[in-house]
């Protein structure tokens, strides 16, 4: 390949186009369930069969179309998008569109039991409850699309090596591979609950299921997911904000070592999220809590690197001081601001997430308001933002046409970061007075006056929440239809102050940091999982209690 | 306006140093103060309880008789079951100043066993007998809540603590 078609290579607009579609059409349904959700809490009656059943049946689409579909949806259209790009290398063209027919297939399938008000089980459907297979078979078959992305991105990667065997990976590519990498292994767990618990159960082949043993396969999956959300924002980051920032990122290899410990670290760790359950020794707990803090190390890594690199570009516009030089950053960018405004959110989403993490205080906060909290300024503003950022030129990009209006898109950014500030920080003061999470709070008997002040800002929070994503979707549509300016180029990646020379080869090696990411978990989970699967009997029948 | 000069790659390497060992510092050192706290203030979590039959609970000591047991002076067991939408005992009355263990499980879905006030947090899952133990020093009434999501009705499964002030 000559130096010349890798700056001509484009990759193709069709596929990405096609994931980030379906990931719009999913983010507008969680969306308009959020309102729902918000407006209940904070009082308000919704009529009952206006668009959902229920506030449970609102509240299981919202979950699963804005936790589930948008984000692995554009992250299957993105990832490889940019790995391709990175790489100068198309993807595999026949295994990319069967991946993309492979998911829809798998969305069709969840989807009908779940807006029929059959799969009323919440994205996290924690058996007994039970949901109709065809959910079940659906998110699996989503899940295999994803396994077929990783494939792709091997294959595309093999062949770039081929042509370049002494090559440092390019970035934007080495991240994206680790991050479906990751993905890949963490996702075994939520594999084996589907296919050895879930699926022949709903299909009647067995009698019962078991809550312990299928909420341990869940959480071995269900805590590295939300890595698998966050690393794509992370590799915008690091690979195109720096420069959109007009700077430079500052380690390359830093930037590297980072993800190799997101690859190593991001599985073993899920009893965090199962602390409160009865029938998991205590010490392995201590163990997952040790691992946890230990994932914390990669997340201040990025911090810094991503921090110091904003830094580069604002100095370069200019920025003087210790703190002042941040508001040199190119603010008018709508693409730069979301995400440097998601930035700052995920930085209170951290400091919640050490809590959540820590062994003794979770127990003040499980299960209550304070998790959705937290969730919402992780994935729903450290990924969502983030990824709305993207989109802001991505999708222009994709329809050939220059974005409608960047001051609708600005305003659409902020409107974002101060709702969802207003609305978090009251879940989360509601979780610490008491007020659990996935809960009709308005009308349960213990519904304290010191709440009801809180539960309003939900309501305005989410409210506003709603009004920001519809200037979002109201931008993007005009974008399509009424738009004529011709869409810029695609953003370049950064190039490095620290570039991939410095990093040590031993990071561009796959097997011993796949192999020390496999012993972890072995030893993290071998023993509990081992242990269950052995003295667990399928005992419980399945429930429709809603 | 004349960009500022870039740091080259050594002072890269000592930024990057002078970052990741308070990196490592500070988790480690949460760490060592949540061991510290979690161990010096006592504060348990739930562990393996023993496992029982969902579908014969109603049958299995000490599930067949639920309600509060004194163990010792100021001490008590409270033997619950949790089943859609409701915990069996869903009032109970105890002095201030008593300790009570819970020993609970669920009949049917997975529910939850949360006391706010007295921070008692664990889950109820058919299948698994939950143990966990909370003091109720402060006289009043507590509420006690599912906190996770059971069905149609979850919001309504509530019971009741009521600690009395000592004569």
């Amino acid at each position: 390949m000559s130096a010349l078609g890798r700056e001509t290579f484009v990759p193709d607009p069709r596929l990405a186009g096609a994931f980030v579609t379906v990931s719009l059409v999913a983010l507008f349904g969680g969306v308009v369930t959020g309102l729902l959700q918000a407006l209940t809490l904070a009082g308000v009656h919704i009529p009952a069969h206006f668009l959902v059943q229920s506030y449970y049946h609102s509240l299981s689409l919202h979950g699963v179309l804005n936790a589930l579909v948008w984000t692995t949806f554009f992250i299957c259209g993105f990832g490889p998008f940019l790995a391709s790009r990175a790489l100068a290398t198309p993807l595999h063209h026949g295994l990319g569109w069967a991946t993309f027919w492979v998911m829809m297939a798998g969305l069709v399938l969840a989807a009908i039991p779940l807006v029929a008000n059959a799969a009323t089980v919440m994205f996290t459907f924690y058996p007994p409850l039970k949901a109709p297979w065809a959910f079940y078979v659906g998110l699996t078959l989503v899940v295999v699309g994803t396994w077929m992305v990783t494939l792709d991105l091997v294959l595309t990667w093999r062949r770039w090596r081929a042509t370049h065997p002494d090559a440092r990976t390019p970035l934007a590519a080495f991240m994206s591979l680790v991050t479906f990498a990751m993905w890949t292994i963490a996702s075994a767990g939520l594999a084996a609950e589907m296919l050895f618990l879930l699926i022949p159960w709903s299909l009647g082949l067995v009698s019962g299921t078991d809550a312990l043993l299928a909420r341990t396969l869940f959480w071995f999956t269900g805590h590295p997911i939300v890595y698998f959300w966050l690393l794509p924002a992370y590799i915008s980051w690091y690979t195109l904000v720096p420069r959109q920032a007009g700077g430079k990122l500052f380690s390359d290899p830093l930037a590297r070592t980072s993800f190799i410990l997101f690859l190593v670290l991001s599985t073993p760790l899920g009893f965090h999220h199962q602390y409160t359950d009865p029938g998991i020794h205590q010490g392995w707990k201590l163990v997952h809590a040790f691992l946890t803090f230990a994932v914390f190390f990669p997340s201040l890594l990025t911090f810094f690197n991503v921090t110091a690199s904003l830094e580069s570009g604002a100095r370069a516009r200019g920025g003087k001081g210790w703190v002042a030089w941040f508001g040199k950053l190119p603010w008018g960018d709508p693409s730069l601001a979301a995400q440097v405004l998601a930035m700052i959110l995920f930085t209170f989403g951290g400091i919640g997430g050490l809590i959540n993490a820590s062994y003794n205080l979770n127990l003040v906060v499980h299960n209550t308001a304070w998790i959705p909290g937290h969730l919402h300024l992780t994935v729903g503003t450290a990924v969502t933002l983030s990824f709305m950022g993207i989109t802001y030129w991505l999708v222009p990009w994709l329809c050939g046409r220059a974005l409608w209006s960047r001051r609708l898109a600005l305003a659409q950014v902020w409107l974002w970061f101060v709702s969802m500030a207003i609305f978090s920080n009251a879940l989360h003061r509601l979780g610490v007075m008491g007020a659990p999470r996935r809960t009709m709070l308005n009308a349960a008997p213990y519904l304290q006056p010191s709440w009801k002040p809180l539960l309003a800002l939900v309501g305005i929070g989410g409210a506003l929440l709603f009004v920001s994503a519809l200037l979002y979707f109201l931008n993007l549509l005009l974008t399509l239809v009424a738009s004529r300016a011709p869409a810029p180029d695609l953003p370049a990646f950064a190039e490095a102050m620290s570039g991939a020379d410095h990093a040590p080869i031993v990071l561009d090696r796959w097997r011993p940091w796949l192999a020390l990411a496999l012993v972890l978990i072995v030893i993290a989970y071998g023993p509990t999982l081992v242990r269950l699967a052995l003295t667990t009997s399928l005992q419980s029948p399945g429930y429709r209690v809603w | 306006m004349k960009p500022e000069p870039r740091p080259g790659p050594s002072t890269i390497y000592l930024y990057e140093l002078a970052w990741i060992l308070p990196s490592i510092a500070i988790p480690v050192g949460m760490l060592v103060a949540l061991t510290v706290t979690a161990f010096g203030a006592g504060i348990h979590l739930p562990g393996v309880g023993g496992r029982i039959n969902p579908q014969a609970v109603a049958q299995t000591p000490p599930f067949n008789e639920t309600g509060v047991v004194q163990t010792a002076p100021g001490r008590y067991e409270v033997r619950m079951t949790a089943q859609i939408w409701a915990f069996a005992p869903n009032e109970i009355r105890v002095p201030a100043g008593s300790r009570i263990r819970f020993r609970a499980t669920s009949k049917d879905v997975v529910h939850g066993l949360y006391i706010p006030g007295a921070d008692l947090n664990v889950m109820l899952l058919p299948g698994q007998i939950a143990d966990a133990e909370a003091r109720f020093d402060t006289p009043g009434e507590y509420a006690v809540i599912c906190h996770e999501y059971c069905g149609i009705a979850h919001h309504t499964m509530a019971g009741k603590i009521i600690v009395e002030p000592r004569p």
